[in-house]
């Protein structure tokens, strides 16, 4: 059995290796943006000095510049925002149409299931300039409004797409009973199949927000005021002035809007891939 | 029960009415402006045939941006693909810190695109570019010779290819770590039992079982990438020279910031026949999964 354990350490060591490898790469820009953060701007500037690690004593002043001098906070606080409204109008729309398509619609549901999903493929990029033009005649050009009322058409079909699959994983006979018992559809609805669903509801809580933190075409299309601005957008095009990239302060602001939105997305990533693999895992 | 015959209807038709207003429509303009006269500002609407497509496909940007497009999708999906499936294998069993991993690995797929490219500006720096400072320590180039990352086309589009790979690898990860699950352990152990080695079991019997899922990954990447300019507006505007310029930048160039809105549209325009194409491939998979 020798060359067999010999093996298994040879499969062991290239394991490890892969690991190692690919998370260094993946995740030295968050390293970086780390490290830049809390280094003195005169150290950042150096070529003699060492890059990786502090030279000078760390400092805070990057932080403070981004908090009281920028209008990062305001960004955030667009963003947060613009979230909640556009989850809130995904959950109005999306909860009902899963469940009806789920439940009420027999096989042609289903197909017009697929269909609202096929429509989270149309790009942004196709979709710009006509909305550009839609936009300004809703009078919403440069308001934070004009990507409340665009992020819905993505966030609605993944979110019906998603909210089907749960709906179908509950018992019809739950249902049932409760309608011999005298509930209506609607109530059985209501009373049953919404407090039944709560984590497939909170999913899409989460996942609607996130994809409006990570959003990027839309926002840079429609709004040009700094103060209107995202995060998304405000980081990388309004922190940057002239041609002066304040390094310190921009990696403090992409690592405060990363990690934040990382935990939150990552703790329901899998729901998610579920969506995309429907069909191919079996 | 008469109820009901209403109720279904009334529940999705809101669904499908904000999503006919704000993709189906804005996606029939599309094409309406394609083949009219409008400009930002401009009033009324004047049909004028294939004029802005004849227009673009002798503009050599166009051409080029085509050609960008091409590259840009088509390397960045096989490096994904290559190295997606090494780390989907390498993170399928149970190990110490595996949560820590996924979380770390996951990162620059769930942190927004815009905020993890300008993390890559920084790191691609023309003159306090880590990656040169390094390269300039183990002696490979010389200090003044230090290659500007963003600066020259080919390594533009090279850093524009890897940092979107860096940004995609992630999402094509935990697809195939989704469809490794689904591969029943008795066949791998029995393979174990019958001899085959780490490499063999891997290449021979569980590549094989993940093409459905690789499928799936490469698939959603594709689109995903060929329909983004978010890497590129971030890193290099699609310069320099245009040598990093796609499909989707030129259209947000042409259309939104040169006001052009119908020579916009029949960029864009391009991008639908790979749609039409993953469409087909989805409804295909959706139906399959129906069947069996």
């Amino acid at each position: 059995m020798a060359p067999r354990r010999a093996r298994t350490w040879v499969a062991l060591i290239v394991t490890w290796i892969v690991r190692i490898v690919f998370a260094v790469i993946l995740g030295f820009p968050f390293y970086w943006m780390l490290i830049t953060t809390f280094k003195r701007t005169s150290d950042l500037y150096n070529l003699d000095n060492n890059p990786f690690i502090f030279n000078e004593r760390p400092t805070l002043e990057h932080l403070r510049l981004l908090f009281t001098e920028t209008l990062f906070l305001r960004w955030v606080g667009n963003t947060v925002f613009a979230g909640a409204v556009v989850v809130l109008i995904t959950l109005l729309l999306a909860v009902p149409a899963a469940y009806a398509l789920a439940r009420l619609t027999g096989g042609w549901g289903a197909q017009l299931g697929i269909g609202i999903f096929l429509t989270y493929l149309v790009p942004s990029t196709l979709l710009f300039i006509p909305l550009s033009r839609v936009i300004s005649l809703l009078g919403l050009q440069d308001s934070l409004w004009s990507v409340i009322v665009v992020y819905p058409s993505f966030t609605i079909p993944f979110s019906t797409w998603l909210l089907m699959g749960f709906f179908k994983s509950i018992p019809r006979d739950l249902e049932d009973a409760a309608m011999v018992d005298g509930l209506s559809r609607w109530g059985a609805f209501v009373k049953l199949m919404i407090p039944m669903s709560t984590s497939g509801i909170l999913t899409v809580v989460i996942f609607a927000f996130t994809l409006v933190t990570q959003e990027f075409v839309y926002a840079l299309t429609f709004i040009s005021t700094a103060a209107h601005s995202t995060v998304g957008v405000g980081v990388p095009t309004f922190l940057v002035r002239g041609d002066v990239f304040y390094w310190g302060s921009l990696m403090a602001a992409c690592l405060i809007t990363s990690l934040p939105i990382g935990v939150l997305y990552n703790t329901f990533l899998d729901r998610f891939i579920e969506g995309f693999t429907v069909g191919a895992v079996k | 029960m008469r109820q009901q015959r209403w109720l279904g209807p009334a529940m999705f038709i809101p669904a499908i009415l904000y999503i006919v207003i704000l993709v189906g429509v804005p996606f029939v303009m599309a094409f309406v402006y394609s083949v009219g006269d409008v400009k930002v500002g401009s009033e009324g609407y004047h049909f004028v045939g294939l004029h802005n497509f004849a227009s673009v496909l002798k503009s050599p940007t166009f051409l080029l941006a085509v050609r960008n497009s091409f590259i840009f999708t088509i390397s960045s999906q096989i490096l994904v693909l290559i190295g997606a499936t090494m780390l989907s294998m390498a993170l399928q069993e149970a190990f110490p810190g595996r949560r820590f991993f996924r979380f770390l690995i996951l990162l620059p797929w769930v942190a927004p695109v815009s905020i993890g490219s300008i993390g890559w500006k920084w790191i691609l720096d023309s003159l306090y570019s880590v990656i040169n400072w390094v390269l300039v320590r183990v002696h490979l180039v010389k200090q003044f010779e230090a290659p500007v990352w963003l600066g020259e086309p080919k390594l533009a589009m090279i850093s524009v290819i890897l940092v979107h790979t860096w940004h995609m690898l992630p999402f094509a990860t935990v697809i195939l770590l989704a469809g490794l699950t689904a591969i029943p352990k008795d066949i791998v152990e029995a393979a174990a039992v019958d001899g085959a080695g780490f490499f063999r079991t891997r290449f021979q019997i569980i590549l094989p079982m993940m093409l459905p899922i690789i499928n799936v990954a490469v698939l959603f990447g594709a689109i995903f990438t060929f329909t983004d300019m978010t890497v590129i507006y971030i890193l290099t505007r699609g310069g320099p020279y245009d040598s990093t310029q796609v499909l989707p930048s030129l259209a947000f160039f042409t259309g939104i910031l040169g006001s052009d809105l119908a020579e916009g549209a029949a960029i864009s325009i391009f991008l639908v026949p790979l749609l039409v194409i993953a469409a087909w491939l989805v409804l295909r998979s959706a139906h399959r999964a129906e069947v069996t």
